[in-house]
């Protein structure tokens, strides 16, 4: 019986010839993660095993969730990490000026690969799955664990095999084509499961679309989204890792318990209403919504392409008057690439404010919190009640297009409303 | 292990944004935490709850962010096992790797209510609806998961398997 994407990386990195969903295994860990939130909680049980860590180049630590730091406590918060990272010598860890939002940062900086098993203490690590490596979010025990012994548990997940098929429409992203699969299956639909991305129509998407689709695999409640290994990645990751990795791919008679098609071609820009990123309809069903406040960045839209989309829009219009504008590139990179591509002036022009790369007000943490009874246009990846400030404000996820063009109507807007 | 106590029922998808709102994480010192557990979904909890009081959801418990901040408030406010329809994966690692016990119960979870009060036998796989005398059975954890609860958390079980 042939194996998924997932269960062969499981195999290889377990040890065993075979392994089937189901089957409890225990797992060589290639890269462990944790950012200035989740990492001290880490670094304390950590310390309770009393051993050195297990590579200090296979750990990576991120200050970006309340960095550069919102107030005492958080600043206390990555003191530990920093002050772990200069006693252990971790080679990749990234102080602010260097750093970005984790899971824009690693890819970028050549840090993950295609067939390795990557944990990260924050659940958006299934972004990696992008470049066709395992990877997944756990706890900060985990985390802690992992960096003494360099290996983790699983249960191999079964696999949903997602075929795709024929070329996204102008204004459509790969934002609007994860959202409408949540749609379609819910925030529980792939809960415990791989979604093993498949089909023609992964040749016309662009990395930065991957990367924002398997993102978001945790919100259907899966443990991992993976894609195969193509031209596209190996364009990306070529330059960039410079370490040996084994790529794999899935055999033709591998097992999955469900196969979901879905034509790109037939996908219009959608929007994920509150309180579930489950809550999703197409732009042109959405009714009219006065908005506050447009947050365009984080962890799923904080990419070079993403800002493009969003100056291609505000180029020539300006941000509407009662609306906050807040646009964060995902890091350092990023923000420098957008300077020298014009984007950073044509936001501010339109009458946007640009932030270094913070996850900040994704999770309500700060850099653009909202009042009760506001609500916000954001790229972000939940929308979940107070998810952003205010128990009683509101979250409407987006792709870009959809954000900006909302940021000048001050409403919840198609892009072509606004670029004719 | 025998946990009894009074039910605090919640619904479908309780995430763990509104079991400790992202806004109290630049702490990670359990009582903290615990003076701000299910603030965003119940503003009653933390002032009321007592130890040994259980939690009971529905579907996905614990979807959403990884905080393993969240098993951690529920458990420093008294909280001993947590019951429910089905768990988000993550949370369900962080709870069994932090020594907070779990019942994954499915549809029957249905018939117990706020307020009842429930008796858990973990060893026996038995759960005890006290206010309505049903019984339900507990399917036991897996393989080393189940050693893994047994001696109280991932660490404990990492410690002596290396010993």
């Amino acid at each position: 019986m042939g194996m998924t994407m997932t269960e062969k990386i499981f195999a290889r990195h377990a040890g065993l010839d075979h392994v089937e969903p189901g089957q409890l295994i225990k797992c060589q860990v290639d890269v462990v993660l944790g950012n200035d939130i989740t990492a001290p909680p880490a670094i304390k049980e950590f310390d309770r095993i009393g051993k050195p860590v297990f590579d200090k180049d296979k750990i990576v630590l991120v200050p970006d969730h309340f960095a550069p730091n919102k107030d005492i406590k958080s600043a206390e918060q990555s003191k530990i990490m920093r002050d772990f990272a200069r006693k252990h010598k971790i080679t990749h860890y990234f102080e602010v000026g260097r750093m970005g939002i984790e899971h824009v940062l690693l890819p970028e900086a050549g840090l993950v690969a295609p067939g390795e098993v990557i944990i990260g203490a924050d659940s958006h690590t299934c972004t990696y799955g992008a470049l066709g490596a395992f990877a997944t979010g756990v706890g900060s025990t985990d985390m802690g664990a992992t960096m003494a012994t360099g290996e983790t548990w699983f249960k191999v997940p079964s696999s949903i095999k997602v075929e795709l098929t024929g070329i996204m429409p102008e204004w459509v992203c790969g934002k609007d084509l994860i959202l409408t699969l949540i749609g379609m299956i819910g925030v529980d639909g792939a809960r415990y499961q791989s979604l093993e991305f498949t089909g023609d129509g992964i040749a016309s998407l662009s990395m930065t679309d991957r990367l924002t689709i398997s993102n978001m695999a945790i919100e259907a409640g899966a443990k991992n989204g993976i894609f195969p290994v193509d031209a596209i990645t190996m364009e990306y990751v070529t330059g960039r890792v410079t370490k040996t990795y084994e790529v794999v791919q899935a055999d033709e008679d591998a097992v999955y318990e469900r196969v979901i098609t879905i034509d790109l071609g037939a996908l219009s820009p959608v929007v994920a209403m509150p309180h579930l990123p489950e809550n999703v309809r197409p732009i042109n069903e959405v009714p009219e919504i006065k908005i506050d406040q447009v947050v365009i960045g984080s962890c799923t839209n904080g990419r070079i392409e993403d800002l493009a989309q969003a100056a291609a829009i505000l180029a020539d219009h300006a941000v509407h008057e009662d609306i906050r504008l807040i646009i964060i590139p995902g890091s350092q990179a990023v923000y420098l690439e957008a300077m020298k591509l014009g984007y950073i002036e044509t936001f501010i022009k339109a009458g946007g404010v640009v932030s270094t790369p913070t996850c900040g007000p994704c999770l309500g943490g700060y850099m653009g919190i909202l009042a009760a009874g506001e609500r916000a246009v954001a790229t972000t990846n939940r929308n979940f009640r107070g998810r952003m400030g205010h128990v009683d404000s509101e979250v409407y996820l987006s792709g870009p297009a959809v954000a900006a063009a909302s940021a000048v109507t001050g409403r919840i807007s198609a892009p072509w409303e606004v670029v004719k | 292990m025998i946990c009894q106590g009074r039910v605090w029922r919640y619904g479908d998808n309780v995430d763990t944004d509104v079991i400790i709102p992202a806004r109290y994480l630049n702490t990670a010192d359990p009582k903290e935490l615990a003076l701000h557990c299910m603030e965003d979904i119940d503003t009653s909890f933390a002032a009321n709850v007592e130890v040994g009081d259980i939690v009971v959801a529905d579907k996905n418990f614990g979807c959403g962010s990884s905080r393993e901040h969240a098993p951690v408030a529920l458990k420093a406010s008294g909280i001993t096992c947590v019951v429910a329809g089905s768990f988000a994966r993550i949370f369900y690692r962080n709870a069994i790797n932090i020594g907070l016990p779990l019942v994954e119960l499915g549809d029957d979870v249905k018939k117990i209510k706020a307020g009842h009060i429930i008796r858990i036998d973990l060893a026996q796989g038995i759960l005890e609806n006290t206010s309505t005398g049903e019984i339900f059975k507990v399917q036991p954890l897996p393989g080393f998961i189940r050693e893994i609860a047994q001696v109280g958390g991932l660490i404990n079980y990492v410690k002596g398997e290396k010993a």
